[in-house]
């Protein structure tokens, strides 16, 4: 076959594991053939696990690094729990870029909300690396993030270093605390009707499961968001990333083409129709 | 017949019921493996085709919602029956293809494509709708950013010879779709069967490419006169009017996505069994799945792709299990996937009319019958 297919991945090699929670942890990989890949905030790779499979996982790194890809991963079945066990110096396989990216450079001069669920975080960080890196260009910059318990969140050093700047407003809360946590407890978006930005100007950027996605809409829009100031980020079965393998339909969308990111202007209805 | 003057682009020609072998002789002199349809297991089968006698001369068949059967009419005709179960996607959409192999050593992961020489088929008999259903399939996987090579090669290679229908099955309805029952371009060849069982038994023959007209240079066969160009009108008209099914498709995306909660979805759920065979006999129906595989010293892999259909439960798998549950869901998002939302994601119609859905279904759904019954009660406002 002359044409290389676009479903043949390259070798990465990892070069660094960082343990996030008891069943996530953040690999650090870099291409065999040193070749870098660029990527904009928002877009996912598919990785494959020797053997095992495929999976879609967001680019979690910072974009003006892309010799060094960041990626996230949560073992949630045979590939993930794979590809999440890998130590530094073994190999896996990737391709990718895919998907549409959030809107980080259509925001400039706006405040910008980062509202993150659970894992939702990992595809929304290089939006706060993009954004922290032209400070200047963007409004207030607001970030929310929950997860279910203290021992779920992602990221920990780096949210109490973005934490002490006074550049960045940043919220975290947990659905369910233990002794040793003294920060919010509740929901997401709990912390919504109390954060600082001005909803006539703001974007907002919401990535989680769905249903923490659904009452964070309801809740932007109670304090004055207009719909198309909103967008998600969705998740569904993928397969083959490049919009030929028909399982990640959603009513007119091909999520892996289409989105995952989505303003919400254009998926209003589509959410709210039971199995679509 | 003279075959002195060099046949033209576009020109039209007839030849006689015999000068078909001649056809066929030059298509496998220009290095080309033919498929067409033969009778196989009581169905009309695709498969290699190099003699006349070959197709299914004589037979004709029975289709209605959830039956086929394949009759003997007798005569000359050589194309009296309609499409089977088995399409052209077969062959161009493999339904399972390795994609590429792993090998892990010590040193690391090394991934390679497997070698081969893309076939060069020429498909004989194509049907107008399968012609469209081609198109419509290679507006998925061999256009858009990331064209499928695999497919890609396939296609690049293929020769067309349309069959253009001049009788109806029970159950197609390619004039409502506006995919025949006569191609109009496209194809390399298009023949239209005129006047079989009698003595004035002919083809016209339409050239549609250099490459097809190339063809006819070594074929016996003398221009198309008046006669021959009306009574192929006369039958196109005729095969019109018998068609078995018609689809309403005014505003039919509106229509359907408008009317997502129509109790018609659970309705036709009881009796839908999610079997996937209206996925599997439909020649524009692309979705796949992918398999993984090892040896048990774990250092060689294969990928594989194989044919999904939407009617399994897997097919919308997340983290809290099948995002559509219910057969209703999945019934919904194939009949909608392929009357409108396939004009959102690719820009045309999911569905060119060929009727296999209706015949292969084995309890006999009929996505025109739903798509009336939703259409007679539309329950958007104001209607
Ligand atoms: C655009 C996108 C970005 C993603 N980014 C990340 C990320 O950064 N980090 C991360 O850990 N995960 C991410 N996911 C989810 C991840 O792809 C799935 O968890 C993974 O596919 C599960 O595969 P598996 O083979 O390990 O499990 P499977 O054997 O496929 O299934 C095991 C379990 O996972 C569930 N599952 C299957 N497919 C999916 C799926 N697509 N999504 C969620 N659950 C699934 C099953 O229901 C089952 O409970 C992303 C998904 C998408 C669509
Ligand atoms: S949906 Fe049915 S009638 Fe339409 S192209 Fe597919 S199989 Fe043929
Ligand atoms: S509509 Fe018919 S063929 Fe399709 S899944 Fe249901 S029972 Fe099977």
């Amino acid at each position: 076959m002359s044409i290389r297919s676009s479903l043949l991945p390259r070798t990465f090699r990892v070069v660094e594991r960082h343990e996030e929670t008891a069943d996530t942890a953040t690999l650090v990989l870099e291409a065999e053939d040193g070749a870098p890949l660029e990527f904009a905030p928002g877009q996912f790779n598919m990785l494959y696990a020797f053997g095992r499979g495929e999976a879609p996982i967001s680019l979690s790194g910072d974009p003006a690094s892309p010799q060094r890809l960041l990626h996230t991963i949560r073992a949630a079945g045979p590939v993930t729990e794979a590809l999440a066990g890998l130590r530094p110096g073994e190999h896996l396989a990737l391709r990718g870029p895919y998907g549409s990216r959030w809107p980080v450079e259509e925001s400039e001069g706006k405040d910008v909300l980062v509202i993150a669920g659970g894992l939702g975080l990992a595809p929304l960080r290089p939006v706060i690396y993009r954004l922290l890196a032209a400070r200047e260009r963007y409004g207030r910059i607001v970030v929310l993030y929950g997860a279910r318990g203290p021992d779920g969140l992602l990221y920990r050093a780096e949210l109490e270093s973005w934490r002490s700047r006074l550049d960045l407003e940043v919220e975290v809360t947990v659905d369910h605390a233990n002794g040793a946590w003294h920060g919010d407890v509740g929901v997401v978006p709990s912390l919504i009707p109390r954060a600082r930005f001005s909803p006539a100007d703001a974007v907002a950027m919401v990535c989680g499961p769905e249903v923490m996605m659904r009452f964070t809409v309801a809740a932007l829009l109670e304090r004055g968001l207009a719909p198309e100031q909103i967008h998600l980020s969705l998740e569904r079965n993928m397969r083959c990333g490049v919009a030929q393998c028909g399982h990640c339909q959603l009513g007119p969308f091909l999520v892996c083409r289409d989105g995952p990111v989505l303003p919400y202007t254009r998926l209003g209805e589509l959410l709210t129709i039971h199995e679509l | 017949m003279d075959a002195v003057s060099e046949p033209a682009r576009g020109e039209s020609f007839v030849l006689e019921p015999r000068a078909l072998q001649a056809l066929l002789d030059a298509i496998v002199a220009e290095g080309y493996q033919i498929r067409g349809p033969l009778v196989r297991d009581h169905a009309v089968c695709l498969d290699e085709v190099t003699r006349v006698e070959q197709l299914p001369v004589g037979w004709t068949d029975e289709q209605e919602g959830g039956h086929y059967r394949l009759t003997r009419r007798g005569g000359s005709a050589l194309f009296g029956c309609g499409v089977g179960q088995d399409s052209w996607k077969r062959l161009l959409h493999r339904p399972l293809a390795l994609l590429w192999s792993a090998e892990r050593d010590d040193g690391g992961l090394a991934l390679s494509e497997p070698h081969e020489e893309p076939a060069r088929f020429a498909f004989f008999g194509v049907r107008p709708c399968d012609l469209a259903a081609i198109n419509i399939q290679d507006g998925i996987l061999a256009a858009g950013r990331y064209p499928d090579p695999f497919y890609r090669a396939r296609r690049q290679g293929l020769l067309t010879v349309v069959a253009n229908c001049t009788s109806a099955g029970g159950t197609c309805f390619c004039a409502s779709m506006g995919t025949g029952p006569r191609a109009e371009s496209g194809f390399d060849l298009a023949l239209t069967e005129l006047w079989p069982d009698t003595a004035n038994h002919a083809l016209l023959v339409e050239t549609g490419s250099d490459a097809g007209t190339r063809l006819l240079a070594a074929v016996p066969r003398r221009p198309a006169g008046d006669p021959e160009r009306r009574e192929a009108d006369e039958a196109t008209r005729r095969a019109v009017e018998q068609m078995g099914r018609r689809l309403d498709t005014s505003d039919i995306h509106g229509m359907l996505m408008g009317n997502l909660e129509h109790p018609r979805w659970a309705e036709v759920a009881r009796r839908c069994l999610a079997c996937g065979n209206c996925t599997l006999v439909c020649p524009t129906c692309f979705c796949t799945n992918f398999e993984d595989g090892g040896d048990l010293e774990l250092r060689h892999a294969e990928r594989t792709r194989r044919w999904d259909s939407c009617f399994t439960l897997g097919f919308t798998r997340l983290h809290g299990g099948p995002v559509r549950r219910k057969i209703r869901s999945r019934y919904r998002q194939w009949m909608t996937h392929k009357l409108a939302t396939w004009f959102d994601q690719f820009g045309t119609s999911g569905c060119v009319g060929c009727g296999r859905c209706i015949t292969w279904c084995p309890v006999g759904i009929d996505l025109t019958e739903e798509s009336a019954a939703i259409r007679a009660s539309d329950g958007r406002s104001g209607r």
